[in-house]
């Protein structure tokens, strides 16, 4: 297991993804020229994002997760795009309807089962439209960077958390 | 009454089925009802067809199957979420 990156070289602002697929990639392939995750990790997650897809309409700023298998993975990490003009994902468990999405959370997980408080805090983020709203609204990385420490003391904690 | 065994999936069983797992175990202590939870990748699932009698899922189900599937995304997005909460605590008590 090891420690969780986030800073940032891989929160991306502005992004100016036409598709879903395009954005997966370029988010993707900055975590792969980062070193954190293998190259094999762009293709999965586009996959499984087409497969299972990560659209979670959270309200007026909807996010999608994508995030793939454990063995793509070099080093847990969570990578953040906060797209220009929303782009439609595929609703989670619903094929049938998209959700037009601001901001990408991609995880990089490597291992099954675990992190269960950084994934609960994460969700908590989610589920607060004004935190959505201070992300989208960030001049720069490093206040992305702060605002989600805040509400993530699992990126603070030095070493991790199982 | 039984102990039921639930199934938790996801498309990698990595993230979303984790959130989802952590919700039910708080559940069920709350309740105190005795849970075999199994947190698995959906293509797993086959393999519980004959033990399980609940699948909580954050993925698209197209399959049928002998028991009650139920879908998790509010666990993610905070929207119905008490709702889901009821129906699965529906399930578990019957």
């Amino acid at each position: 297991m090891s420690d969780l990156y986030f800073d940032t070289p891989v929160i991306l602002l502005d992004m100016d993804g036409g598709s879903k697929e395009e954005v997966l990639r370029t988010m993707a392939q900055n975590l792969v020229n980062n070193g954190l995750v293998k190259q094999s990790f762009v293709e999965a997650v586009i996959q499984r994002e087409n497969e299972y897809a990560t659209g979670l309409p959270t309200g007026d700023i909807a996010v999608a997760i994508p995030h793939t298998d454990v063995e793509h993975v070099e080093q847990k990490a969570i990578s953040v795009g906060i797209l220009k003009n929303p782009v439609d994902f595929i609703v989670m468990g619903d094929d049938t309807e998209t959700v037009p999405v601001k901001i990408v959370f991609m995880l990089a997980m490597d291992e099954a089962h675990s992190q269960l408080k950084l994934l609960q805090q994460l969700m908590q983020v989610f589920q607060d439209q004004s935190i959505l709203n201070e992300l989208i609204s960030a001049s720069d990385e490093k206040q992305i960077k702060r605002t989600m420490e805040e509400k993530l003391d699992a990126l603070s904690l030095k070493g991790g958390e199982k | 009454m039984a102990k039921k065994q639930v199934l938790v999936a996801c498309g990698a069983g990595v993230a979303t089925s984790t959130v989802v797992n952590g919700a039910i175990e708080d559940m069920a202590k709350e309740h105190k009802l005795s849970v075999d939870l199994k947190q698995i990748k959906i293509a797993e699932v086959e393999s519980y067809v004959d033990t399980a009698d609940l699948l909580v899922t954050t993925a698209t189900i197209k399959k049928e199957y002998p028991f009650p599937v139920i879908n998790a995304r509010s666990f993610l997005t905070g929207i119905g979420m008490e709702d889901t909460k009821q129906e699965i605590l529906d399930e578990l008590k019957k």
